[in-house]
């Protein structure tokens, strides 16, 4: 078990168009499997079909190698935290943690062997007697995973479990379940709609939008290859920029936006010959331009300080793009800044279907930077 | 914020005599029925004070019959309801089938058919089922109550679908699910609900009136009514008397819950 | 568990299987649904469906004194209630005694929620006070007032007295009865409805009040733009409930007037209940009680319809 097999899952209410369109997936087992796009994208319906809350409106779904499509949320063998914890408000600490021993009829020596071994893992011995509402949302949170981890189940599903936290314990959190999952080797499946929680968390990543699957892979992979535009923009903060980009074959141009033009060796730069391309720069390649090496000067709109980097924000046509610089620069709004932008660290996409045409060339650049 | 001192004495002043005002009947009642007959009579003010009249309403009438009848019946009554209008606020909110909002639609309908509307034929099917004067005939007929159904229905929406699903999950069907998480958690609207229940089967008049026709199953209010027929005419003493041991046990039960009550109604009503 | 599946998996992707076990599963959620409903439904059945129909039905028949059927009449008996003086007096006194009732009713309560919404120490104490009389029976009350009302030790009376008026025959004099009865039904019904009343006003956002203090509006303007304004949908139930509660009055009138003096206090159910069990005639007395639920219906449905958006149940 463990194991999940996804096979054209579809999920429509009411006959209206599909919420979810033919969804194929595999989820391998002890994999920490996130499911990641805006609300409404369907993930969280994903994830409940797959803990069997939801019917399915067709296709086929395994857990294990065994076709579970009918089987009632109970006989699926997994265990699931909710976004709201799903605490009971009348129950203590204690008695919330073994509800689902109690249902399940797990004898009470068992239960007590698991009960003491998962709070003390948890942090929470202290808090046994305790009621819900006298926990801290942090508290809360750990006894809804305790509640998961004491079923022993080998799948565990979270519906967007931290977004109810602020954002240093989410921070905290992140690591304490990835350490959790690692250390008890269960199957994860993780929703939400924070691309960080995706990236810092997951083996892989599935990002979703409007029912359909953008692309599955490693967050490394998604961020530099991103698969299409919708990845590309949803994948990284600060977004990545973009431009519609234009050819001139006569004048060996790359002309972003009307505003930008870049030179290009056609011996060296190999550049797709699309009629319509969209380009795309991550705010960490538009360097600040040397003596040597500036391409560009363009003025700066916007600049936040956030002590350890700078984010710079220029006006390129009708869009807003940010550079990403280490350290603390000295830049006044409505100045105007010398910038690089290397055509090895555009990724080009076909403007129509939104699709990946050429990655960046990116990595070893990141270390040139710190330089 | 603090109110200026010139208002506050305003309003105390006017909270004061309302609250005279709306309690003077009942302060009247209570004054009576320690006096004596020739205190009464005389229009004075009260000379001496005695248990006299209480012991002789008790003496006279099976008044402890008739509250132990009352408190039965209000009791059954109370529990038949919260058992009946949880179940169906549960099926109503928990669960999802076919017919569910015709049913739900159903239940809103009952409340325009008002009980004296149809209290002719209900007193003939008592009749016919051999219920009058018994404990069934008094209280079965009030066990179903769209009020109640509503009331908690507002309550258990309030609950979090994600309780009940973390119970699929766990393996936990749907009537334990109800017994070991909703009632618990909805306790205080059932508290609330089951103190509106008991006042309003406590102080029952019609029906009771019509279905019992002697001592056996006789409510307080209908002993009442007959302490005031029967007694001879002057002896207010003895009539305020009973009147007093038939608002006792209700008005420390609104004393207790008011607050609790106030809340719940205006949840049910406005909702 | 596992037997089932291993079926499935050799028919693979077999359609009809998920759909039968999709249509058993609907058949169980059904079935479930329905035992929890069931209790309700067959005591609603049993106790209001079948009677109200049975009322319909009664009311186009002669009875014998048990109650059952001797002779179909048609509207004979619509025709005699509305053409019956007595009736029509029932009638006329049941509206004029919803008249007097609501307006004061609401009036009066709605002074004491508004003042008993003050933050004042001791506030409980008034509270409690002002809902009292929900807590006392119709019995109760109707003797509290039987006394009330006397001609000769009544304290109203004497207090005319005092006064140098002369006493009333409260409940003797015909053009006064009714207006007595209405006086015990309002002071009845204040404690009810003040609790309403009272919840309504402290669900108003306070920020609202807060805001109209930064403003600088005063106490009284407070009250008519926001107060009463925001308020509406709580008094529109309770003069509903209230007009409802008016139409099924009873045992005030059993107890102070027996309908008299001259019928003037004879309102609908009581009416209802005089032709049905004093004097046997169940077939008019179902006309009666159908009429009296066409008026509750009505009432209840204009609820519905004006108070939709605000009194929802949905």
């Amino acid at each position: 078990m463990g194991q999940i097999d996804l096979g054209d899952i579809s999920k429509s209410y009411d006959k209206q168009k599909n919420v979810l369109d033919e969804i194929n997936l595999s989820i391998e087992e002890g994999e920490f499997f996130v499911l990641v796009g805006p609300s409404g994208s369907g993930k969280s319906t994903l994830l409940r079909m797959i803990a069997g809350l939801e019917d399915i409106t067709s296709g086929t779904l395994k857990i294990g190698d065994e076709i579970v499509n009918h089987l009632p949320p109970k006989d699926r063998n997994l265990s699931m935290v909710f976004q709201n914890y799903a605490l009971y408000p009348h129950l203590s600490v204690e008695q919330n943690i073994l509800f689902g021993l109690n249902a399940k009829k797990v004898d009470k020596e068992e239960q007590q062997k698991r009960l003491i071994e998962t709070t003390e893992m948890m942090g929470l011995s202290e808090l046994l007697k305790r009621k819900p509402k006298e926990l801290s949302g942090g508290q809360r949170q750990r006894v809804a995973l305790a509640r998961s981890v004491v079923s022993e189940a080998p799948l565990c599903l979270m519906d967007e479990p931290l977004s109810n936290l602020d954002a240093k314990l989410r921070g905290q959190m992140r690591m304490e379940i990835r350490r959790l999952q690692k250390r008890l080797g269960m199957t994860m499946v993780y929703v939400t709609h924070d691309q960080v929680e995706a990236m810092t968390m997951g083996d892989r990543i599935m990002v979703l939008n409007d029912g359909k699957i953008q692309q599955v892979g490693k967050p490394i992979t998604l961020y530099n290859e991103p698969a299409n535009l919708f990845v590309a923009s949803f994948i990284g903060s600060p977004k990545m920029n973009m431009g519609k980009a234009v050819f001139h074959a006569d004048r060996n141009q790359l002309v972003i936006d009307d505003a930008l033009h870049l030179e290009i060796d056609p011996v060296i730069n190999n550049v797709p010959r699309y009629p319509n391309v969209t380009i795309g720069i991550r705010a960490e390649h538009l360097f600040p331009g040397t003596a040597g090496n500036t391409t560009h000067t363009i003025e700066v709109i916007n600049v936040e300080q956030l002590g350890n980097e700078t984010l710079v924000a220029f006006e390129v046509g009708a869009e807003v793009w940010t550079a990403k610089w280490p350290g603390q620069w000295d830049v006044q709004v409505g100045e105007k800044v010398p910038v690089h932008i290397a055509i090895e660290n555009l990724c080009f996409f076909d403007s129509d279907t939104g699709l990946l045409i050429k990655p960046a060339r990116a990595g070893k650049q990141q270390e040139v930077v710190t330089a | 914020m603090t109110i200026p001192t010139g208002r506050k004495v305003i309003f105390y002043i006017l909270l004061i005599i309302s609250g005279f005002l709306v309690f003077a009947p009942t302060l009247m009642a209570f004054a009576m029925s320690f006096m004596s007959n020739k205190d009464i009579m005389t229009g004075s003010l009260p000379t001496s004070l005695s248990f006299d009249n209480y012991v002789r309403a008790f003496g006279q009438f099976p008044l402890l019959k008739y509250l132990l009848n009352s408190l039965i019946i209000s009791l059954v009554i109370m529990l038949g309801q919260l058992i009946l209008s949880s179940l169906a606020a549960y099926a109503f909110v928990f669960l999802e089938f076919k017919g569910r909002d015709l049913l739900f639609f159903v239940f809103i309908a009952t409340m325009m058919v008002p009980f004296e509307a149809s209290i002719i034929p209900n007193f003939h099917i008592i009749r016919d089922l051999g219920w009058i004067d018994t404990y069934p005939g008094l209280t079965v007929p009030f066990f179903a109550m769209a009020f109640g159904t509503f009331l908690l229905r507002q309550n258990f929406k309030q609950i979090p679908k994600e309780l009940r699903e973390a119970s699929q999950i766990a393996g936990m069907g749907d009537f334990k699910f109800y017994l070991t998480v909703v009632l618990p958690v909805a306790r205080t609207s059932l508290l609330t609900l089951g103190v509106y229940g008991f006042l309003t089967s406590w102080n029952m008049y019609l029906w009771p009136l019509l279905t019992t026709t002697n001592d056996n199953v006789r409510t307080v209010q209908i002993g009442l009514k007959q302490l005031q027929t029967q007694e001879q005419l002057n002896d207010w003493g003895v009539i305020m008397a009973g009147a007093v041991i038939v608002v006792i046990p209700t008005l420390i039960l609104l004393f207790l819950g008011q607050s609790k009550l106030q809340k719940g109604l205006t949840e049910g009503a406005l909702k | 568990m596992s037997m089932n599946s291993t079926a499935i998996q050799q028919t693979p992707k077999s359609q009809i299987n998920f759909e039968q076990v999709k249509k058993k599963q609907r058949m169980k959620n059904f079935s479930k649904g329905m035992l929890f409903l069931l209790p309700s439904i067959v005591l609603f059945s049993v106790f209001l469906f079948y009677p109200l129909a049975r009322t319909i039905y009664l009311s186009f028949f002669l009875t014998d004194a048990a109650g059952a059927t001797t002779v179909f009449v048609g509207w004979e008996n619509y025709v005699t209630m509305f053409t019956s003086p007595i009736f029509l007096q029932s009638m006329k006194s049941t509206f004029l005694f919803v008249l007097y009732t609501v307006p004061i009713t609401i009036i009066i309560s709605l002074f004491l929620a508004v003042i008993a919404n003050e933050k004042l120490k001791g506030i409980g104490f008034f509270r409690t006070i002002y809902s009292s009389t929900m807590g006392i029976s119709v019995a109760a009350a109707s003797v509290f007032w039987l006394y009330l009302f006397h001609p000769s030790m009544g304290p109203l009376n004497l207090l005319l007295n005092a006064i140098g008026a002369e006493g009333i025959g409260w409940l003797t004099d015909p053009s006064w009865a009714l207006f007595a009865i209405a006086i015990t039904t309002i002071w009845m019904n204040i404690g009810f409805t003040f609790l309403i009343l009272l919840g309504g006003l402290q669900s108003i956002d306070s920020s609202l009040y807060e805001s109209a203090d930064i403003d600088g509006a005063g106490y009284f303007y407070k009250l008519r733009r926001i107060t009463i304004p925001m308020l509406s949908p709580t008094l529109f139930f309770v003069v509903t409930v209230t007009i409802i509660n008016a139409f099924q009055t009873f045992g005030q009138i059993d107890i102070l007037t027996q309908g008299g003096p001259v019928n003037s206090t004879n309102l609908v159910v009581y009416s209802i209940y005089r032709e049905a069990f004093v004097n046997y005639k169940f077939g008019s007395a179902s006309a009666q009680a159908v009429l009296l639920f066409i008026i509750i219906l009505l009432m209840t449905f204009l609820q519905f319809k004006f108070g939709e958006r605000k009194v929802h149940y949905q």
